[in-house]
């Protein structure tokens, strides 16, 4: 035990510069997964707070659920691996088939149902009074969803893409299947070459990455909620938060 | 390029021993899990309802295994487990405990302390009030629990192929190795299908457990 633990210092010490070192698997691991992640808020987001706006997709919110719910990532991102090489057959300007392409469709793919979901949850579940009420002040349909719905919902908006922030950058590690770097590469490496200690080590980076990426999204997201809704969370008052297919 | 077709029939009907024999594995390394999950949420739960000091503590327990992401958590096992099965359901009865632990704590709390008056009033004992009122009471709120852990056990079972066992997981891994894209397919396809017949059996299951308690539960 003591030896495996020198072991493992040992590997940090050693592996952490160049192409293949922990410093530039990290930085892969931080771009495809923002990437994927910026992409699916940058469409989900508007589509589902207009549709909650409108009332309308609730099936469509709830059918997204149980579907993301069952979808194997570790499927997703091997199926996204033909997809992406037609793809870049089909589109001369796309380098490469393999790597980040896969593993950014994948990762776009898993987080666009629950942010989806959550954004038309917190949009639908403020209080119908309180849209009246700013209906009944005057305001336009945008300036109702922009000024009073998406303030409101935005705790249940922002807690949805931390919770799919963390899923994306876990998922990635498995990029390392279809040709990406990433950290997910000593796990998979490790496992074929069965060194305890680069698996060890890369799923101890894994994880530190996950555990800062929730903490660094939750912040950003708290900042962005308005400070009256901040901290108040009663278990009652906002729907159960949507998970994410593992 | 992009119409070619993705799935090849005829290697399908010829695989279809294999395919069983590997939906077979599917389901009894998602049953297990959810056997061991359940017997050990449970164990906790009561434990946890009981000394309601502990209840923080082991549901700050449960939560933290569910964040370790699934590939790291195997990761770490299999240096100490090896590519084993053991080592595969360690990791998918860790993922069950939070979701069963919060369902079962929950059910079991929201039973109408009336009930639990009147069922005291006839003498009924704490070993009886738990078993033929307050768990049935709670049933629904446990299954759909236990819906949730079924799903996400499912698609989990699939990574575990990357440690040797995997059930239609193999098929995706080997698909990957081959570049053979019918396999590929062939096993996201039927773990997908899998989850949502297994969510549909223990929705019909909780049904018929519970007769008395037709109104719809909040998954």
């Amino acid at each position: 035990m003591i030896e495996f633990l020198g072991d493992l210092v040992q590997w940090f010490g050693e592996n952490w510069d160049g192409d293949a070192g922990y410093l530039h698997r990290i930085w892969e691991h931080i771009t495809v997964s923002a990437a994927a992640l910026g992409f699916a808020v940058l469409i989900a987001l508007p589509l589902a707070a207009w549709l909650g706006h409108r009332g309308r997709g609730s099936l469509a919110a709830v059918s997204l659920v149980n579907i993301g719910r069952a979808l194997p990532s570790f499927g997703i991102m091997v199926l996204a691996l033909p997809f992406s090489i037609r793809l870049a057959d089909a589109m001369p300007f796309i380098e490469s088939g393999l790597g980040f392409l896969p593993t950014f469709i994948a990762l776009f793919a898993l987080a666009l149902p629950p942010i989806f979901a959550n954004t038309h949850a917190g949009v639908r579940a403020v209080d119908p009074e309180t849209v009246e009420a700013a209906r009944g002040m005057g305001l336009s349909g945008w300036r109702i969803l922009t000024g009073v719905e998406l303030p409101l919902a935005s705790p249940l908006i922002f807690e949805g893409i931390r919770v799919t922030a963390v899923q994306v950058v876990a998922t990635a590690s498995l990029g390392a299947l279809v040709a990406f770097g990433g950290l997910g590469r000593y796990i998979i490496d490790g496992f074929a070459a069965r060194d305890s200690v680069e698996i060890t080590a890369g799923a101890l980076l894994v994880v530190a990455l996950s555990l800062a990426t929730g903490a660094v999204v939750g912040r950003l997201g708290r900042r962005l909620v308005p400070p009256a809704l901040r901290n108040n969370r009663k278990p009652g008052n906002i729907p159960a938060l949507v998970q994410v297919s593992r | 390029m992009i119409a070619r077709a993705f799935v090849d029939w005829g290697w399908i009907v010829d695989h279809l021993d294999e395919i069983r024999d590997k939906v077979v594995e599917h389901l009894a390394l998602t049953g297990i899990a959810l056997a061991v999950g359940l017997a050990i949420s449970m164990v906790l739960a009561l434990i946890g309802l009981r000394f309601p000091r502990t209840l923080a503590p082991i549901t700050w327990t449960a939560a933290g295994l569910y964040t370790i992401p699934s590939l790291a958590l195997f990761a770490f096992l299999v240096p100490i487990t090896g590519f084993t099965t053991l080592t595969a359901e360690i990791g998918l009865v860790s993922y069950t405990l939070l979701i069963l632990i919060r369902n079962i704590v929950a059910g079991i709390q929201g039973v109408d302390p009336a009930v639990v008056e009147a069922a005291r009033g006839m003498g009924y004992g704490q070993r009886r009030l738990l078993l033929e009122i307050e768990i049935p009471l709670a049933l629904p709120v446990i299954m759909a629990g236990l819906r949730i852990a079924a799903v996400t056990t499912v698609g989990l079972v699939t990574i575990t192929a990357l440690i040797g066992q995997g059930g239609v997981g193999f098929f995706i891994l080997r698909g990957l190795n081959r570049f053979f894209e019918t396999e590929i397919v062939l096993g996201t396809a039927l773990s997908v299908l899998l989850a949502v017949l297994l969510d549909l059996s223990l929705a019909a299951l909780g049904r018929l457990l519970s007769p008395w308690a037709r109104r719809k539960v909040p998954a």
